[in-house]
Parts: C-alpha cells; sequence; structure tokens
C-alpha cells in the first residue's frame, strides 16, 4: 500500500469495501485544506478547493458504441467510489463526458476541448488503437494525461498515457505457450479482422509459433470489418487442418465467426480455439453455446474468484443492473481513475508532470484491483497476470491457467518487431 | 497439402460450392425488395438497410416475448417472427411512402437524400429502443448446427433456412409481379403512369403497396440475418452497398437481372475469397462489376421498355 | 477591368457583396470572436465547404450527384499526410525502428524501405503538384469511362459510392502502405514550420479562408462563363445541348474534374490543420455528408453552401456535447425537411423570405441563383428534368 503510505492510519486493507468504508470513515480528516489548491495545481488545471474536473471520452454513438459502453461504465463507477470515499486529495471528482462518436477526427476535437477549453487534470477513454493514434498528439502538445483501458497491439509508449489494458506480448505469449504445452499444438492458423490490433497480435504470435515453439502457421487471414461471411475461410481452415485456430474477430463479425464456425460443425469437441478478442461483453451477442469448450486469453475474468472482484462484480451490478456483465476492458476501465487517484496521491499534486513522474518510479500499485495486485511499470503499462478462460454455455468462463507471476509489459519486444 | 483423401477434397469443394450458393440468396434476399422499388418505381431506398434491422429487431423483440411468455413455442415462434417483421417493415414503409416519398417522385436522387436522412433517424430509433449494444434473438433448437449427407460434408442449417426463405420469397414475388392482376396494375404503372390512371388503375395505390411490399421484403431478410449475424443500430449501413451493387448490376425492373446479378457476385466473391484474402476479394469484385458497368451501363438484363 | 472583375469572378454587385459579407465573417469576425480551439474547430469546418462547393459545380449546376466526393477530398488528403509523415520520420526521431527513416506503421508491417510511390512525396512541390493533379487524373478516368459511356444520374451515384468504399477497403487493408484504419498520425512539421503551435494554426486557418474564398470567385468565374450557361442548359435538357453540336460528356468530365480538385484542396487543408489523416474521411458516410452539406446550404449557392456546412458541423458539435442522442434525430429530420420544402437550402430560404422584406432591401443582397421565374417554380422545373436526365442516363 505504498500509495497511501502518507496516510499511515488508512492501514492494510486489501478489499476495496474495506477501502472504501475506511476512506468513508476518515473523509473529513483529508481536508482540501491541507493540499491548498496553490500548491497542488501549478499548471491551471480545473481544480478547485473542493472539486477536480476530469473528462470521459468515449464513443456514446456510432459502431463503436457497443464496445466502449462497458468502459465508460466502469469509469463513472470507480469515479463514483473514490467519490464516496472523500475524493482524491479532499476534492470531489467532478466528471465532463465527451462523445467520440465512433469517429477518430471527432475524438481529437473532443480530446482538444478537454484539455484546452475545460483544462480537466485526467481523462479515461478511448477504445480503438485508431482514436487513440487520433488523440496522442493533442495529448503530448497540451500535457494531459490519458488512461487507456484497451488491450492493444503495443509499439507504442508516450509519457501522457497510462495504459491499463496488456500490450500484445502480455497476452499472446503466454496464451501460445500454454495452447502448445498443454495441447502439444504444432499447427496454427490465424485470422483476425483487417486492422492494426490484429495485423500486430497476428505478427508476434508467427513470430513466437515459428521461433520459440518450433511450430508451423499453415494460414493466416484477415477479414474486413463488419464483413459476416466465413463460409470461404471456414472451408480453408478445413483444408488445412490446424492444431488450433487463433483468433482476432472483433465487432459484429465475431458474432458471425462463431455461429458460422459452430454451424460448420467446428467446435470444442473437434477444434482447439484460443481467441484474443472474446471477453464476457461479446459472449453476449456469440451466444454461449456457439463457444462452449473455446479459450479467451486475458488478464481478466469476470469468475475470477478473489474478494476484490466479488466486491467490484456487486457494486457493477448494482449501480447498472443484474444483467450487466463484465469483460476484460471494462475491468482495465475500472482501474484508471483508482491508479490516477493513487498516483495523485503519491505525488500530492494533480500537475501532470508530477503525476508522469511519480508513474515512472514504478511504484504505482493496486492491490485492491479486481485482477488482483496490479502495479505500474515505468514504461506506463502495468504488470499483470495472463489467464486463460474456457468458456461455458452460460457466458462465464472458467479460468484453467493462471501465469505463474505477474508478466512484464514489454511494449517494444526485442525480436518480435 | 499432400494429406487429403480424395473424398475429403470433393467434400470440401461441395461445401465451398454451398457457401457461395448461401451467399446468393442472402445477396438475392437483400436486393429483392430494393430491386421492387427500385425497378417498379425508380425511387432509391437508402433506409433499405434499416428496414431490414427493422425486421431483425421485430424478431428479436418476438423471441423475448415468447421465452417470457410462452417458452414451449419457442421452435416455431421463428415462422411467426418472418410474418410480423414483414408486416412491421411493411407498414411502417406504406407510411413512409405517404409521408415522404410520393412528394418525390419527379425527382429521384432527392429521394436518395430523403431516404438517407430517414435511415439516420431510424438508426437513433433503434439506438433509443434497443440501446447501442448488438442483440440477437434466442434461436430455436432446429436452426442451430449442420447437416451431414456424408460423416465430412457440413451443410449449416441456417444456411439452407435462408435459401429456402429466399426460394419462397422470389417466386412469391415473381407470381405477383408477373401473373397477378395486381402486378399488372404496377407493370403498367412503371411503363405508363397516364395511361394506367386512364384506364383505371389507382396508381397512387398502387406506388404506395409497391413501396411497402419492398420495404415488407427487407424486414424478411432482416429476420432472416438474425439467423446469420447479430443485430445492432448500424447494421443496416454495412449491407447497404453491396445491396446497391446488386440491383444496378442487375439492371432495374428485372427480376431475372436481379438473381443473375446476385449469382455473380456471390459466386466470384466466395471464390476469390477462397484464394486471395478477403479484402482484395471485395476489392477484385466491385473493380469487375465497375468495368462491366461501363460496358453495359444498363445492367446485365435491361428491360425494354419505352420512356 | 474591375467591372469585368466583379461580374465574372463576384457575381455581380449583390454576389460582390454576399462574398463580402462572407469573408467579413471568415476573415474578421470568427478570428476575433472564438478562441483558437473554436477558430481551428473553424477550419476544419471550412476545408469541407471545399467540397460543397465543388458538389454546387457538380450536382447543383451540372446535375451529376457524387456520391464520392470524399474519394477526391481523402487523395489531397492523404497526398499532404504522405509529405508530412516522411518529413516527421526522419532517421533521428525513428532510431528505435528496425529501419529507421521510414514512416513507423510501415516498421510495424515489416517493410524495411520506402515503397516506390512514397519517394517522390518527399518533396514539397511533387506534393504540391500531386494534391492537384492526381485528383484530376483519376476524375478524369472515371469520368471519362462513365461519362462517355452515358452513364449518369443515380448509377453514377451509386458507382462514386462503390468506388468510395473499393478505396476504403484497399486503405485499411494494405496498411503496411497506407497506416490502415489509424491512418497517417502524428504530423508535425511542413518544412521545417511546426504545424502544431499557435501561430501556425492562426496562419492556416487564414490561408484556408482565403483559399476557399478563391475558390469561390474561380467557381464563379467558371459558372458565369459561356460552359457555365452550357452546363445549366445541359442539366435542363441534355439531348438539346447535345444535338446544338456540343459533346455533352466532355463538359461533364471538365466538371467533375474541377470539382475533385476542389475538394482535394480541402482534404490537403484539413490535414494540416487537423493534424491527421484516416481512411474514415473518404469512405461511404462522410462522402454523403458533404451532399448534406451542399443540400442544407443550398446546392445552387456558391456563398450558400459555405454556411450551411458551418451550420450543419456546429450544429453536429454542440449538439453533441450536450445531447449526443438527440443528434442523429436532428441532422435526419434537417435532412428530409430540406429535401422536402426548402430544396434550394438555405440560399433558398434567404431569397425567398429574407432579401423580400421590404425593410431590409436595401441593405442586404440577393444571392444569385441561375435565371429563374419564382423560386418555387424553378425549383420544381429544374428537379423535374433533373429526373428526366436520370432515367435518360441509364438508358444509351
Amino acid at each position: 500500500m505504498k500509495y497511501f503510505s502518507r496516510r499511515k492510519f488508512l492501514g492494510k486493507t486489501s478489499n476495496l469495501i474495506g477501502a472504501m468504508l475506511a476512506a468513508g470513515l476518515i473523509s473529513t480528516s483529508v481536508m482540501a485544506t491541507e493540499f491548498p489548491t496553490a500548491e497542488v495545481n501549478t499548471t491551471g488545471l480545473a481544480v478547485t478547493d473542493d472539486t477536480v474536473t476530469v473528462g470521459i471520452l468515449h464513443s456514446l454513438t456510432g459502431t463503436m458504441a457497443i464496445s466502449e459502453t462497458g468502459a465508460q461504465e466502469a469509469e463513472r463507477l470507480a469515479i463514483k467510489q473514490i467519490n464516496e470515499s472523500g475524493g482524491i486529495l479532499g476534492r470531489q471528482i467532478r466528471v465532463i463526458r465527451e462523445d467520440g462518436a465512433s469517429d477518430w477526427p471527432t475524438f481529437a476535437e473532443k480530446a482538444r476541448k478537454l484539455l484546452i477549453n475545460d483544462k480537466v487534470a485526467a481523462v479515461f477513454g478511448c477504445w480503438t488503437s485508431a482514436s487513440r493514434k487520433a488523440v496522442l498528439p493533442v495529448f503530448e502538445q497540451h500535457n494531459g494525461i490519458l488512461y487507456y483501458p484497451t488491450f492493444y497491439e503495443g509499439l507504442e509508449q508516450s509519457k501522457n498515457v497510462i495504459y491499463t489494458g496488456q500490450e500484445a506480448t502480455q497476452q499472446i505469449l503466454a496464451g501460445l505457450d500454454w495452447v502448445a504445452e498443454e495441447k502439444g499444438a504444432k499447427t496454427y492458423f490465424l485470422i483476425g479482422s483487417d486492422y492494426i490490433w490484429p495485423r500486430t497480435s497476428m505478427k508476434i504470435a508467427r513470430i513466437h509459433i515459428e521461433q520459440v515453439l518450433g511450430g508451423r502457421v499453415v494460414g493466416e487471414e484477415y477479414k474486413p470489418l463488419g464483413d459476416t461471411q466465413f463460409g470461404s475461410i471456414i472451408n480453408r481452415i478445413r483444408l488445412r487442418k490446424p492444431d488450433v485456430i487463433f483468433a482476432a474477430v472483433v465487432g459484429g463479425s465475431n458474432v458471425a465467426w462463431f455461429r458460422q464456425l459452430n454451424a460448420a460443425g467446428i467446435n470444442s469437441d473437434n477444434q482447439t480455439l484460443l481467441t484474443l478478442s472474446v471477453t464476457e461483453d461479446e459472449v453476449l451477442g456469440i451466444g454461449g453455446e456457439n463457444l462452449e469448450g473455446f479459450y479467451s486469453v486475458m488478464k481478466y475474468f469476470q469468475s475470477l474468484d478473489n474478494p476484490n472482484n466479488k466486491a467490484f462484480v456487486e457494486a457493477f451490478k448494482a449501480e447498472y443492473g443484474e444483467d450487466s456483465v463484465i469483460g476484460d476492458v471494462t475491468q482495465a476501465a475500472y482501474l484508471g481513475p483508482w491508479l490516477w487517484k493513487a498516483a495523485v496521491e503519491k505525488a500530492g499534486s494533480f500537475d501532470i508532470d508530477k503525476i508522469v513522474e511519480v508513474s515512472r518510479t514504478g511504484e504505482i500499485e493496486l492491490d485492491t484491483a479486481p485482477e488482483g495486485y496490479v502495479r505500474l511499470h515505468p514504461n506506463h503499462h502495468l504488470w499483470s497476470y495472463t489467464r486463460i478462460g474456457k468458456w461455458n454455455r452460460d457466458g462465464q468462463a472458467t479460468v484453467v491457467y493462471e501465469s505463474p507471476e505477474l508478466i512484464e509489459p514489454n511494449p517494444f519486444p526485442e525480436g518480435y518487431q | 497439402m499432400g494429406d487429403f483423401t480424395f473424398q475429403e477434397l470433393t467434400s470440401i469443394l461441395a461445401m465451398q460450392g454451398f457457401v457461395g450458393i448461401s451467399l446468393f440468396s442472402v445477396l438475392l434476399l437483400m436486393a429483392l425488395g430494393l430491386a421492387i422499388i427500385f425497378g417498379q418505381m425508380g425511387v432509391i431506398n437508402m433506409a433499405h438497410g434499416e428496414f431490414m434491422a427493422l425486421g431483425a429487431y421485430t424478431t428479436y423483440m418476438l423471441s423475448m416475448f415468447t421465452r417470457t411468455h410462452y417458452p414451449e413455442l419457442m421452435p416455431y415462434y421463428f415462422f411467426f417472427a418472418i410474418i410480423a417483421s414483414f408486416l412491421v417493415a411493411g407498414i411502417v414503409g406504406y407510411l413512409t411512402e405517404f409521408a415522404l416519398i410520393r412528394h418525390l417522385y419527379k425527382r429521384p436522387l432527392d429521394t436518395l437524400l430523403a431516404t438517407w436522412g430517414l435511415s439516420l433517424i431510424m438508426q437513433q430509433m433503434f439506438r433509443t429502443f434497443f440501446g447501442s449494444r448488438e442483440v440477437s434473438p434466442a434461436l430455436p433448437d432446429w436452426l442451430m448446427g449442420s447437416w451431414m449427407p456424408t460423416d465430412s460434408i457440413f451443410i449449416p442449417i441456417n444456411g439452407m433456412f435462408v435459401l429456402g426463405l429466399t426460394t419462397v420469397v422470389t417466386f412469391a414475388v415473381y407470381y405477383l409481379m408477373y401473373r397477378s392482376s395486381w402486378g399488372l396494375n404496377v407493370r403498367a404503372t412503371t411503363q405508363n403512369r397516364v395511361m394506367s390512371g386512364a384506364v383505371g388503375i389507382n396508381t397512387k395505390q398502387v406506388d404506395r403497396l409497391t413501396f411497402a411490399l419492398g420495404c415488407g421484403i427487407a424486414g424478411i431478410a432482416g429476420a432472416a440475418f438474425t439467423t446469420i449475424a447479430s443485430t445492432g443500430p448500424t447494421t443496416g449501413s454495412l449491407y447497404i452497398v453491396d445491396t446497391f451493387m446488386v440491383v444496378v448490376f442487375g439492371g432495374a425492373a428485372s427480376l431475372f437481372g436481379t438473381i443473375a446479378s446476385a449469382f455473380t457476385i456471390a459466386q466470384a466473391q466466395s471464390i476469390l475469397e477462397f484464394f486471395i484474402s478477403s479484402s482484395m476479394a471485395k476489392v477484385l469484385t466491385l473493380l469487375t462489376l465497375i468495368i462491366i458497368l461501363m460496358i453495359r451501363p444498363e445492367g446485365l438484363f435491361a428491360s425494354k421498355v419505352r420512356k | 477591368m474591375m467591372n469585368f472583375f466583379i461580374e465574372r469572378f463576384l457575381g455581380g454587385k449583390q454576389g460582390a457583396v454576399a462574398i463580402g459579407i462572407l469573408a467579413l465573417l471568415i476573415l474578421v469576425i470568427f478570428p476575433l470572436a472564438l478562441d483558437l480551439f473554436r477558430l481551428n474547430l473553424v477550419g476544419k469546418y471550412l476545408t469541407f465547404a471545399f467540397a460543397a462547393v465543388g458538389l454546387v459545380l457538380l450536382w447543383g449546376y451540372g446535375g451529376i450527384l457524387s456520391l464520392g466526393q470524399g474519394v477526391f477530398f481523402g487523395l489531397g488528403g492523404y497526398a499532404m499526410a504522405m509529405f508530412l509523415k516522411l518529413e516527421a520520420s526522419d532517421p533521428e526521431s525513428t532510431a528505435i525502428q528496425t529501419t529507421p527513416g521510414i514512416p513507423d506503421f510501415m516498421d510495424w508491417n515489416q517493410l524495411y524501405e520506402l515503397p516506390w510511390f512514397w519517394v517522390p512525396f518527399e518533396s514539397f512541390t511533387f506534393t504540391l503538384l500531386a494534391i492537384l493533379v492526381l485528383p484530376a487524373l483519376f476524375a478524369y478516368i472515371i469520368g471519362v469511362a462513365m461519362f462517355k459511356r452515358r452513364v449518369g444520374g443515380v448509377y453514377f451515384a451509386i458507382i462514386t459510392q462503390v468506388i468510395a468504399v473499393i478505396l476504403t477497403v484497399l486503405i485499411v487493408g494494405q496498411q503496411g502502405f497506407t497506416g490502415g484504419i489509424n491512418g497517417i498520425t502524428d504530423l508535425r512539421t511542413l518544412n521545417g514550420w511546426d504545424i502544431r503551435t499557435d501561430s501556425a494554426k492562426y496562419i492556416l486557418y487564414f490561408i484556408n479562408a482565403l483559399l476557399l474564398l478563391a475558390v469561390i470567385m474561380i467557381s464563379r468565374f467558371v459558372l458565369t462563363s459561356k460552359f457555365g450557361r452550357l452546363l445549366l442548359a445541359m442539366k435542363d435538357k441534355e439531348d438539346r445541348v447535345r444535338f446544338s453540336g456540343y459533346d455533352v460528356s466532355n463538359f461533364k468530365i471538365f466538371i467533375f474534374c474541377l470539382s475533385a480538385v476542389i475538394s482535394a484542396i480541402g482534404g490537403a487543408m484539413f490535414t494540416l490543420q487537423v493534424g491527421f489523416m484516416s481512411p474514415s474521411l473518404l469512405g461511404v458516410v462522410p462522402s454523403i455528408e458533404m451532399v448534406i452539406f451542399a443540400a442544407v446550404g443550398g446546392r445552387m449557392s456558391l456563398i450558400g453552401v459555405v454556411y450551411g456546412t458551418l451550420l450543419i458541423n456546429f450544429g453536429k458539435t454542440g449538439f453533441s456535447e450536450t445531447f449526443p442522442e438527440l443528434w442523429l434525430f436532428f441532422m435526419g429530420g434537417l435532412f428530409i425537411a430540406v429535401v422536402m420544402f426548402f430544396p434550394n437550402g438555405l440560399a433558398g430560404i434567404y431569397n425567398k423570405y429574407v432579401s423580400k422584406l421590404a425593410f431590409l432591401q436595401r441593405y442586404l443582397p440577393a444571392i444569385k441563383l441561375p435565371k429563374s421565374k419564382a423560386d418555387t417554380q424553378s425549383n420544381a422545373s429544374s428537379s423535374a428534368s433533373t429526373s428526366d436526365n436520370a432515367a435518360e442516363g441509364a438508358k444509351s
């Protein structure tokens, strides 16, 4: 609990609810007056004596709204909990929500608005790589800080972005090692949607399969985003008879892909399939019966059995309804505000440069994270466990493997570029 | 790839053949409604995809309703869903014609724009009522899985279902347009509106019903697609360009042209896709279509009507 | 000489006043009234106005509806982005790559040298030429193929839309060469001049605004020439023009190329002001949006479409900041209303109502729409004849 070390009386609270209650009890004692605005905010951010303003920037409309809803809900939940527990440096968090409308120039425009007009202290948001790439120069130019929740292709490291999802190698290498070992896989068929994340992921996968695992890639296919016809590819898969299908299909295509696979008689009885792109959110659309027995490699599953996660799932369902599900990105988005809080409290300031400075120390950590303990690496990514879940009919996964230790984030993997 | 028996290769070939036929039936079902509206009325309906989504959402609602209230009817609800989708989309189409389209018959390019405005409104309505997440109805068990004529051939049942449905709808359209007296009225109106009016055909009513019929068929297509993919507010826009290509390539006002065009496009796309990457297959197919359209601007099978 | 200029480039005295008011608005009032953030947004909107002006020529006067103007906007934008990206990828700042000196996305996609078609974009002169020539050439090829075969009306609209789809699929699919769906991002300097600074943003805004005014004047010049009158005649009765001995298809090809070049200039200015280019700006939806800008502003009014573009975009930004859910309803409704009730858009409303108010007549100009008997009358007749063309376009 290093980030709480300034406030010794918080003690060692290892679960979220505990932390909330404790913080709630002492909230009156963390007075904003202890941290005069002039000291904690030397760069003119939107911080007053009792509030601090942050931005949430996701697509509320357009094709990406489907995916970004969960992340946005998790961020609001985290902020609400932080506020209930007394806020940050005695200040309540005020949120400005902006709609990126699934359109990358709009993301850049809204990011500019949040940073220049609203002077927000931090921004939580973005989902696709394209939207992140569009806002990145804005954050660098105007020195803002972005907490980005999605697992992504890596090859990036900005002082103005904290990546709370996994970068490609964290997710992929552990997953491939597991299928090679556990299933004795030798031949692999790679399939993904046609854009940067699947392509980069497959590139890393291919190098790992061919050079480290000594396996063979028997096919590599990319489908245009939104395409729903997988018949020809399924027949090619049949022709190549791979031991493992390694998939990163996203969005609406994902539903069509798994349904057609199933209808074509390819299921877990006769085929091992490992996917990078199915979380509990996607299962809703795909249907558990089409996924049963297939594997996902992620850092988080809703079914994780630990007290932090139980509290989180309960709070999320209380807020957004009993039917809501929580996927990997949703959980990573939930970490954003908490990591920011940890950094601000450690730095004792809202100044971006000071937050970046403490983030570089590698000492920002959360042991209240639903996924378990996480620590921020000096390269702004998170150390995290990688897990493999086997999907059940009810749309939940059983975790069948967990990496023995935290995996180091490595956005520029030597030998995999 | 030496380790294949002859039988395996034939099976894959057979299944690949079915992939092409399946895509053909999908394209045809999408295009039929648009072909009727464009061919008979000269109206470009940019909201066609949204009428499909309307059918899909109707199916989704009906599946939810059946599951909560009459779970024992789940195996059969899908047939009702198809009829309901047809009716809902048809009625909305009827109203659209009344409120919007009939004022714009003299301006085809403007109908294109107005119906695009309509498609925006419909998308937002779907989002407001159903949320932005994609949904898919619970399918009856008999629609899942595959039929295996031999051990190594898997023919997806949902694909066969769509194929069957397309066949039925196509014959129904054929009968309606070419064998019924109503169809005669429609075709007469297309050829000479003034004369048709003079001989006592209620041309306005004909227009309205033609448009409603086209939209209703889009609704059926939407219902059928819930067996293949999920439905979201913007699902319709994914299909619209393909649909237009089928209709334009086939030549307006020709049912046979639409069928031939859907068949050609589907075969080209699925065969190419088997050999080269999907995006290049799509680019090549579309490019070829454009080039053919340059050579035959009136489409594959233009009807010979006197203007 | 002065009179010639006023008549031909500004569209007479009334036109001169109208363009003067527009110039006052975008060159003086906006820069004074808006902070830099908003001004930069207006600059972005004005780049779309280029495409809308191009559509006035092509659609309003030529009667040819293109649903693929985004393609040309994108070509201009990508040409500029390629130049800027090469400048941003000097060997020093890309030292961590396997192959320093090539754009980062190429390095991620295992390209080890610059593809041949990127090489000429290291030259600024070539880039400027490419922004003008490439779209014109592309439009020429499409134009020859389509118009010589007398493809027109809705067929042309749909084919241009398909071309937009093809280009999007190509760019997304060939990401090693194009940056894929992310587009070309992180652009920094233009010949060493940092385009991200505040002063650069101001300067680019003014260059953009002046270019737009210049484009409007050139378009006015084209429309007031004999060619412009022929164009209008062709839109109303194509066959008569053809039987008078003119090659109608050449007119169409020329106006298509011109509108393409105008859109491309807008695209290049977009890249400069926004700092990146991506396939999401040249697909089906942005192309249709450009048509909306033109329709709302008034498809026959070079000045009206600028207001139309500004109105829609301000609405989009404003609405989506406050009620994101309502925006599409509003936009769809507005669009239907304009098409059904105000085919000449803002310019038509202005002419019909505002400029008729007696006490204002002395001060306000009427925007010059083509020789009209009465507004509504001419709408109906010109639209009706457009439909003739559409029907004729189909048969050859």
